[in-house]
């Protein structure tokens, strides 16, 4: 008798559950959507700020066109996948006359100055295919030349997509950094300082990406205030 | 009614013509709403991109799956594995005639209208047990095994549950069942018997193979159980047939416990498929909120309480009808 | 014994030598290495009479790579990225178990504020992989939904870990002597916020999924594994809590700060997988209780000591090992080196390994729904059985 009453209130548990579940649902149903509807939205910038994907190269300060590289080949030797490969530049050239002038100089005894490489790399080839973001050639750089992008939409239609070249990918963003603070610039002048202060894009992102950028962060505010269940 | 007239025909053609249609339309506005149910619980659009609110998106996949190659596994029985999604389609659509969605959308109303739909909804299994012995292949042997014992179990609750109701109108033209129904809810039969419906509306889940009791085709378990072979066309016929099956077992609910195409105000087609798709959209609710039922569980279910709940039921109806 | 010669017979080795020992009219079953409920590549050989087992064998392999010999091959911060591979739902405990077996040979001290850091990474991750585990598992019982509840919750750690290392999955945020980088201040208040919210959402998982009648009859005492079998097959972990054996890497051989913390160990004496989801559900409330601790002590400092080891230092010539507690159970490294560049061997004790073995025996006479429940119920990670 005991055991058919606890049964009968095992099931009366079990039916009122299944409601309880079905009321769980019903609630997620009717609530809001969470989910951010790429590539129409992208994630709010300070979303992707922090993230660390393909690593990129960092400009000079004065040159921000030119990296830091030295084309000391550290991180060639660090990189435990053999995904970089730097070739260094040659020395310049020199014409018939200039090398015979030297060739003299030698021959007087002098120790002429023959013009020497630049430091900075001729090419710098990134293959992000096998890339495990280890962050060793990060740590290996002497002059930290190297650092982790924040590129976080990262698609192509072929393997070559992601061999990068990072110094042209340092030329394109110093003029999008350039391009960006030169409208800044002129903007204020324009408009006076208030607009410019909402102005959400950091310099060194095209035009595009603010905007949507705004977009998202607008619903995913919506999303904190929102309160769980 | 009786007589075999020429505009018995008339109807009857065009009935059937207007119910395939109706039943493809049906169909794809079902798995878009499915898609769409499932999506709103899980907190995401679903399907937003062809169409307003991705409602051509069932058209899409229908393309797809009409241009998709069909193929056949080696050591498949050709004639049999062909012939098992077009049988499993096939008797739906006829199930279809005698449902009266309105006094006047009703392609043929025989006296024994109940009678025709419990005996042909049997076949569908036999579809699966064909598709499922014919593909060469362990889960889909497993899934028609399972499928067959399930429905063979969960008709005689459902013939139970609808007898208590043709007991209790003295008839089995599901028109005249209808028409013995009121306007309001409380005239309806679901509360009269509202035992009958509960039994009807969970063996209607084992009767579909629908969620929580899904297991011929149980994803996790037998990849795609009975159908995992098919492709393109033959798996459309029996995705299609999925459909229609749960717009007839919600159709059939609609006439027999909520009072089919009856209303508080303006009587008419729309009541009867508001009604069904109400209880369509629970069955999508509940499909995406439970775990899968286990195969024993099913049966316990079943036999130890369905049947002889459904008896029970049966016997009171028949006393209370003789009594009063 | 003639070796069978694969194009002339049916079916590959262990197929033909499971076979051998079937018995009349049972199905022979080759489940995996694609299906659904395998959970990646794991492949299982099943011996079926009508719809019950008589027979199970798992076949590993598909996902081996080499990782403990490429241990060989790197050197000591190369390996880093390797331990976020091994087992990519907890990575951080297998980072920490590498990090730290070096430095147990290298004999550093790691910094109090990293050490704070570690344990709030690993816990998170713990959080987040059971988590997975929690949605993947209601996945196998055939309810879909909750595996998006869960991940919804899951991005919110993934923010904030992404916050710390950078990354949102394969984390390789331990350095040697401590981590990688300190976080930013807004981590902490996400973190806060973090905790409530996560309680709140615990009690949601209860209410849809822990209670349901449905599940309660498909995994209450289904599986049932007693002290021996754990003992026998060396599980650990939910496992081994889930039969009645409280033992715990982070109190049975305190390591980092842990001894420093309050929690408890869950602990059900069932043995089912009801009682190994029960632990599981119940560590990520220990897991956000340790922290809440972690978040109110963080002392500031550095996050790497003065003379950290480089990637690429050499290992003093010698042994060490060092076992942390994952998601899944003990994570053990062991490491040898002759002082040269890189390690001379590396060892890795992965708690998926000794969970799955099991199987076998628990699956024997079951269901073919319970099997799936019970393979579930081991939280298996495929790369981490196979290493």
């Amino acid at each position: 008798m005991e055991r058919l009453i606890k049964q009968g209130i095992d099931l009366i548990k079990g039916i009122w559950s299944l409601g309880v579940g079905l009321a769980v649902t019903a609630w997620y149903l009717v609530n809001r959507k969470i989910t951010v509807q790429y590539p129409k939205q992208v994630v709010p910038r300070e979303a992707s700020e922090s993230f660390r994907g393909p690593i990129e190269l960092v400009g000079q300060p004065k040159d921000p066109a030119t990296p830091k590289c030295i084309s000391c080949m550290m991180c060639v030797s660090a990189c435990p996948s053999g995904c970089i490969s730097i070739t260094k530049q040659k020395p310049p050239k020199l014409s018939p006359e200039e090398e015979k002038a030297f060739a003299e100089a030698e021959a007087r005894g002098e120790k002429p100055k023959r013009p020497v490489a630049p430091r900075n790399p001729a090419t710098w080839r990134y293959n992000y295919t096998y890339c495990s973001l280890c962050a060793c050639c990060i740590e290996a750089c002497p002059v930290n030349s190297i650092k982790f992008s924040n590129e976080l939409y990262l698609a192509g239609t072929s393997r070559g997509d992601f061999h990068y070249d990072l110094l042209a990918r340092l030329k394109r963003k110093a003029a999008e950094a350039k391009a960006a603070e030169d409208a800044k610039a002129s903007e204020t002048k324009d408009s006076g300082s208030a607009d410019a202060a909402a102005q959400p894009g950091s310099p060194n992102i095209s035009q595009a990406v603010p905007e949507k950028a705004d977009e998202a962060s607008s619903a995913s505010g919506q999303a904190k205030s929102e309160a769980a269940l | 009614m009786n007589e075999f007239s020429l505009w018995t025909v008339f109807t009857l053609v065009v009935g059937l013509v207007a119910i395939l249609a109706f039943i493809a339309g049906n169909a794809m506005a079902l798995v878009w709403m499915e898609r769409k149910v499932a999506g709103f619980i899980q907190r995401r659009p679903g399907p937003n991109q062809l169409g307003p609110a991705g409602v051509l998106q069932s058209v899409a996949d229908a393309v797809k799956l009409l241009f998709k190659q069909i193929l056949k596994p080696s050591n498949a029985d050709s004639i049999i594995f062909f012939l098992a999604p077009i049988l499993s389609f096939f008797p739906v659509a006829l199930l279809f005639m005698p449902l009266p969605f309105s006094p006047f959308f009703t392609a043929y109303s025989p006296n024994l209208g109940l009678l025709l739909i419990l005996a042909f909804s049997g076949i569908n299994v036999l579809a699966v047990l064909l598709a499922g012995w014919s593909s060469n292949n362990k889960y889909s042997l497993y899934g028609a095994a399972r499928g067959v014992s399930q429905s063979v179990a969960y008709e005689i609750p459902l013939l139970l549950a609808v007898l208590a109701i043709a007991f209790q109108h003295g008839t089995l033209n599901l028109s005249e069942i209808v028409e013995q129904q009121g306007g309001w809810p409380w005239q309806w039969n679901v509360f009269t018997q509202p035992l009958a419906f509960l039994i009807y509306f969970i063996s209607i889940f084992g009767e579909t193979n629908r969620s929580p009791f899904d297991l011929p085709e149980a994803e996790s378990e037998l990849t795609a159980g009975f159908h995992t072979e098919y492709s393109g066309m033959g798996f459309a016929l029996f995705f299609l047939a999925e459909y229609a099956n749960m717009v007839l077992v919600c159709c059939v609910a609609t006439a027999l416990f909520l009072g089919g195409w009856k209303g508080p105000f303006l009587d008419g087609f729309w009541w009867f498929l508001a009604k069904a798709y109400g209880l369509l959209f629970i069955m999508m609710w509940v499909r995406w909120t439970y775990p899968r039922a286990r195969f024993d569980m099913l049966l316990n279910l079943n036999w130890k309480w369905l049947l002889p709940l459904g008896a029970l039921n049966l016997l009171a109806t028949a006393f209370v009808m003789k009594l009063f | 014994m003639t070796r069978p010669i694969f194009s002339d017979t049916k079916g590959d080795f262990y197929s033909i030598n499971f076979e051998k020992g079937a018995r009349e009219n049972t199905i022979i079953l080759n489940m995996g290495p694609q299906h659904p409920s395998t959970h990646g590549v794991l492949r299982i050989l099943l011996e079926l009479d009508g719809e019950y087992i008589v027979r199970a064998e798992p076949v590993l392999g598909y996902l081996h790579r080499m990782h403990e010999k490429m241990g060989e091959v790197k050197t000591v911060g190369q390996y880093m990225a390797n331990m976020g591979r091994v087992d990519y739902l907890h990575a951080m405990a297998w980072n920490w178990a590498w990090a730290g077996a070096a430095e147990r040979l290298a004999g550093i001290e790691v910094p109090e504020r990293a050490e704070y850091l570690r344990i709030i990474a690993t816990e998170l991750n713990r959080i987040a992989s059971h988590q997975v585990w929690w949605g993947a598992y209601i996945l196998d019982l055939g309810a879909f939904t909750p595996i998006l509840y869960s991940f919804e919750d899951r991005e919110k750690i993934l923010d904030m870990l992404q916050m710390m290392s950078g990354a949102r999955l394969t984390f390789s945020y331990f350095r040697l002597g401590g981590v990688a980088n300190d976080v930013p201040p807004v981590f902490f208040d996400r973190l806060r916020e973090f905790i409530p919210y996560m309680r709140n959402r615990l009690n949601m998982y209860h209410a849809l999924v822990t209670g349901n009648m449905i599940l309660k009859q498909r995994i209450e005492g289904i599986g049932v594994m007693d002290v021996d079998a754990c003992n026998r097959y060396g599980a650990t972990g939910p496992m081994c809590r889930g039969s009645g054996i409280a033992h715990d890497t982070r109190r049975a051989e305190p390591y980092g700060l842990y001894d420093r913390f309050d929690f408890n160990i869950p602990v059900y004496h069932e043995g089912c997988c009801m009682a190994r989801y029960m632990v599981r559900l119940d560590e990520i409330e220990e897991s956000l209780k340790i922290l809440e601790q972690a978040v109110a002590a963080i002392p500031e400092g550095p996050v790497l000591p003065a003379k950290p080891l480089k990637f690429n230092a050499k290992l003093p010539a010698g042994e060490a090992y060092y076992a942390v507690e994952g998601g899944r159970g003990k994570i053990g490294v062991w490491v040898a080196s002759d002082g040269g560049k890189t390690p001379y061997r590396i060892k890795l004790r992965a708690p998926g390994f000794s969970n799955l073995s099991i199987f076998s025996e628990l699956a024997e006479g079951t269901l073919i729904a319970d099997s799936i429940a019970i393979l579930g119920s081991l939280d298996l990670v495929i790369p981490e059985v196979d290493r």
